[in-house]
């Protein structure tokens, strides 16, 4: 390094380092190459290959070909866990942004104690979702938690009511717990989309006699169409992978009627040890979220802005 | 008259939207509040439904003391936690200032390839892949311990600090650089010396992740870690919420899931605006 300094002039510099200096880079990026090449490309050819063979955990494992993937056309219990993770999706994305875009709105207005409230809304965001159903698990409990006996205790209901032993209320339980524990994330992201409206449209849309709804639908929405979609398949892609809440606080149950694809996944994987099925399920979730971000890079791809 | 009036309807205004935004804050502080406080309560009174929240016989640690009984006590699964999310940090950093470092200030056969490559497996979910993984980490005798997890964390986190990372380097100008390398800096005291002091901002932020997302984590810690001894909090407080050690004791639940969200809490408040950066760029580019 010492000759690099030696030399005086810049251009004779590039000359004589530049060719070599700019090889470093690679020593610089290698770590993380290994990392992702070991620990992600590896286990990424590993699952296409895997999902060819019945793979058991313990003996030798066989070349069956696509049988695995003939097989989980009839796996009705895998599709139903599909459907069911569709359905999962599709509400708590829905209840997410009901309760993010007024939260989003509601703290980009500067005023006193703004920074408090979204400190406050986005405070279950940092705690992981194993905490937050560990916590829910028990507030949901119908003799020590809070909400049955809560509702007792008001007189709402005649006895206390064990909100996880049937689908409906244990399956709108979790709706609020993830709506508690994310909408704070979902908000700061469309509050970023919010924030990059310029001021001056609004002011002129208001001189021009144009009404809050008004302004909503013709300004707000379509300039923050990028920031939209991105809150869009964060949490579609979230919701898809689900799988913490509903093992810790349902355990699939009642009746199995919550397990997730990834919840099923892990059954066939890590419970029946069929390592080649849960392989070739786990191709099928793959491509799935693939060709959700591949729809979010579209999403993206287009220029913030009116058409 | 009619100025007063205006002004009467302002205040009313701000009274409703006040009113408003402390009770939805109440309501998204409520469950964390609720949870802390009752775990102060005697075992006797953890039994009962939590209503109020605070102990109303006498405050206690019973609860913690209770928890430290289950399977190998407290102080170990909140050790595996600890190693486990300071090496994530330690190691993601590391990493991550040099491949972003990399790839700012290089040029290489192949560079935008690796970019790209290592970038993309955000789009991969790693639930898709955990499965080889575990046979990879038998494979290099990493199985079921808990560095083995830390190179798993770490490998997820690289998609996001590399971004952030390079684009640190990226808003230094190389003005600096060159003046840097006239007094003889290399290569190396120029990374340490020179760029680390500007880019601290972004390597707080991408500790701060990495912290959250090991600290946190649950299925590849479930999946990877079969040795109890190995257990992560999650995964320790999930075997005693399932009643794996006899019946459940919501008493030392609350106490546990208070220990997982503290560090979380304070870390946060003290680092928001770092949170806050991270999010934002992730959301504008």
């Amino acid at each position: 390094m010492t000759s690099i300094a030696a030399l005086s002039t810049p251009t004779r510099r590039k000359l004589v380092g530049a060719g070599r200096r700019q090889w470093i880079g690679l020593l610089y990026v290698a770590p993380a190459v290994a990392l992702v090449v070991v620990f992600f490309i590896v286990p990424l050819c590993m699952t296409a290959w895997m999902s060819l063979h019945n793979w058991p955990l313990m003996g030798a494992h066989s070349f069956i070909g696509l049988d695995n993937y003939w097989a989980i056309l009839r796996d009705t219990r895998f599709w139903n866990a599909l459907r069911f993770t569709g359905y999962y999706t599709v509400v708590v994305t829905i209840a997410i942004f009901a309760v993010a875009f007024p939260l989003a709105l509601f703290i980009e207005r500067p005023r006193p104690l703004t920074g408090f409230y979204r400190t406050s809304f986005f405070m279950p965001a940092v705690i992981g979702f194993a905490s937050a159903s560990l916590l829910w698990s028990w507030l949901l409990n119908v003799d020590s938690g809070l909400f049955s006996p809560a509702a007792f205790e008001l007189g709402l209901t005649e006895k206390k009511v064990n909100l996880l032993a049937t689908f409906q209320p244990a399956f709108w339980s979790i709706i609020a717990m993830v709506v508690w524990k994310v909408a704070g994330f979902t908000m700061i992201i469309l509050m970023t989309g919010l924030q990059s409206i310029p001021p001056d449209l609004q002011e002129a849309a208001m001189i021009d006699g144009a009404g809050p709804l008004a302004r909503f639908r013709a300004i707000t929405l379509p300039l923050m169409r990028r920031t939209l979609a991105l809150a869009l398949i964060l949490s579609v892609a979230g919701s898809v992978l689900a799988f913490d809440q509903f093992y810790i606080i349902l355990r699939g149950g009642p009746r199995n009627q919550t397990l997730t694809a990834v919840y099923w996944i892990f059954n066939q994987s890590f419970v029946s040890f069929k390592l080649g099925y849960g392989a070739a399920l786990s191709m099928i979730l793959l491509v799935i979220l693939v060709a959700l971000s591949l729809i979010q890079l579209r999403l993206l791809r287009q220029p913030e802005g009116v058409d | 008259m009619a100025q007063a009036r205006s002004r009467k309807r302002r205040i009313g205004m701000q009274i409703a939207e006040h009113s408003t935004g402390i009770i939805a804050s109440l309501l998204f502080l409520a469950p964390i509040v609720w949870t802390v406080l009752s775990a102060f309560k005697p075992a006797q009174e953890s039994r009962q439904p939590p209503l109020p929240p605070w102990p109303t016989t006498g405050f206690s640690v019973e609860n913690y003391a209770t928890l430290n009984t289950f399977g190998d006590g407290l102080w170990l699964p909140a050790q595996n936690s600890i190693y486990v999310s300071v090496m994530t940090v330690v190691l993601s950093v590391i990493v991550s200032v040099l491949a972003g470092y990399g790839f700012s200030r290089f040029r290489f056969p192949l560079k935008n390839l690796l970019f790209v490559l290592i970038l993309s497996t955000i789009m991969i979910p790693f639930q898709s892949i955990l499965t080889p993984i575990f046979l990879v980490l038998t494979k290099i005798g990493l199985h079921n311990t808990l560095t083995g997890l830390v190179c798993v964390y770490v490998t997820l986190q690289l998609p996001f600090s590399i971004f952030m990372m390079r684009n640190a380097f990226d808003a230094v100008p190389r003005e600096i650089e060159e003046a840097a390398r006239m007094d003889g800096a290399n290569n190396v005291t120029m990374l340490l010396r020179v760029m680390l002091p500007l880019v601290w901002p972004g390597i707080v932020t991408i500790a701060l992740f990495a912290f959250l997302g090991a600290w946190n984590e649950f299925l590849a810690a479930l999946v990877l870690m079969t040795d109890q001894s190995k257990f992560t909090l999650p995964i320790m407080m999930t075997a005693l919420q399932s009643g794996r050690f006899g019946a459940i004791d919501w008493g030392a639940v609350q106490a546990g899931v208070t220990v997982m969200m503290v560090p979380c809490l304070v870390l946060f408040l003290l680092l928001q605006r770092f949170y806050i950066r991270g999010l934002m760029a992730g959301a504008v580019k």
